[in-house]
């Protein structure tokens, strides 16, 4: 656990940008899709699975030794809806109204492949301050990313930013990008800018319904570094 | 408890608020799974009827955290009850029918972190569903995804031969695609009324 501070930056950056969840890694779609319609419920749930993501990664990797390897997933699980229970109270608590607009979306956080595939292959492997500083990038590159959905789809679909006005009355609001289908436009308009600036090579390894299939793949041999 | 007609409920899970197009709860395995038609049918398959068992276990489990008076244990619950309920019916499947554990068996444990499972079972406890409502809510959501996967891998079929720019390849495309069909299926919001 003696890290270079330089070095647990450069693992930031890795999560913010190069290796960006939602961008590169193309998980975590859900949340993003359903709850990036405001700005403030962009940022509400950016920031609440951040917190979740960034606990969860600290405890996991406090306990990386004592998890039994076959248990591990359903460990790991418990953790993380343990500390989602914990963020939905804490939302409650500090704003009722944004819990409301999230509605079930918070507590599905639970299933926020982010989480687990970072509980999996980072923080059950690697110390306390690499781990935190792993979940810190992905978390702010999950919060970066949702905000963008957030800021696009408020701007133009209903011509506000964080509830203030922008243009003048005579502006239409674009109604469809606040709709469902509109989410979907926005996010392949913002994966095609991301492609644009960084071209991402295509590999196999995207989506969260690829992540089950690491642990008989890659684990299946009982190669787990702890 | 709630007062919609099971007819009415399952119209709203299947068309009006598709759980991928207009809750967007399973959007993993729909833009992964969805690149050909048979596999897309099979997952469908495997996801209704876990969604099937799982809503009916998670109205047991809710009645007895009810009774105990622990509800803020609800999430951890859940989590479990799918979990176990996958496991279980991966075992059962297996047993029963090699040739259907054959053709879905690659996709259930995949489903255990899907979250348009948890999210049926958050929904019916949020909107007081009783038993018979938990069960028609779930056939009409596990339709209503079997539904939207089949016409994305459909249209996706359809794209294989056109000439698509470099850039818009791959998941921008499916978005954009997915997006269309969010957008035609908001013409079924006049149905239910």
């Amino acid at each position: 656990m003696n890290d270079q501070p330089d070095f647990d930056m450069n693992l930031f950056l890795k999560g913010l940008w190069r290796e960006n969840p939602v961008f590169v890694q193309l998980l975590g779609m859900c949340p993003l899709l359903a709850v990036s319609n405001t700005v403030i419920n962009a940022l509400a749930m950016g920031l609440a699975t951040s917190f979740v993501l960034v606990m969860s990664a600290a405890l996991i990797s406090l306990l990386r030794n004592r998890i039994p390897k076959e248990v591990r997933i359903a460990t790991f699980i418990l953790i993380i809806a343990s500390f989602v229970t914990c963020a939905e109270l804490l939302l409650q608590a500090i704003s009722l109204e944004t819990h409301r607009a999230l509605g079930p979306f918070v507590s599905l956080i639970v299933v926020n492949c982010i989480i687990l595939g970072q509980a999996e292959s980072f923080a059950s492997k690697n110390g306390l301050l690499r781990s935190v500083a792993d979940a810190l990038g992905r978390g702010a590159g999950f919060t970066f990313a949702i905000f963008c959905m957030g800021g696009l789809r408020e701007v133009i679909g209903s011509g506000s930013f964080m509830g203030q006005a922008l243009f003048g009355a005579q502006y239409q609001p674009w109604v469809i990008l606040i709709l469902p289908g509109g989410g979907f436009f926005a996010l392949g308009l913002l994966l095609l800018i991301y492609n644009r600036i960084s071209p991402v090579s295509r590999s196999p390894q995207r989506g969260c319904h690829l992540l089950q299939e690491l642990p008989d793949k890659k684990f299946g041999a009982g190669k787990v570094k702890t | 408890m709630n007062s919609d007609s099971l007819g009415y409920i399952f119209i709203n899970a299947l068309l009006i608020n598709n759980f991928v197009l207009a809750y967007f709860l399973g959007i993993c395995p729909f833009l992964g799974v969805s690149a050909k038609l048979s596999t897309a049918w099979r997952m469908g398959a495997a996801v209704s009827f876990v969604m099937l068992v799982s809503s009916a276990a998670a109205y047991g489990i809710y009645q007895l955290l009810l009774a105990i008076d622990a509800t803020y244990l609800k999430l951890v619950a859940y989590v479990v009850v799918i979990a176990a309920c996958v496991q279980l019916v991966e075992m059962f499947v297996k047993k029963t029918s090699p040739a259907l554990f054959q053709a879905l068996g690659i996709f259930l444990p995949l489903i255990t972190t899907n979250c348009a499972i948890l999210g049926l079972a958050l929904f019916q406890t949020s909107r007081d569903y009783n038993f018979w409502q938990s069960l028609v809510f779930a056939l009409g959501a596990g339709g209503g995804f079997t539904l939207a996967l089949v016409i994305m891998a459909g249209l996706r079929h359809e794209l294989r031969l056109a000439q698509i720019p470099n850039l818009v390849e791959g998941t921008a495309l499916t978005l954009m695609l997915a997006g269309i069909l969010s957008m035609s299926f908001m013409g079924f919001a006049g149905l239910g009324g």
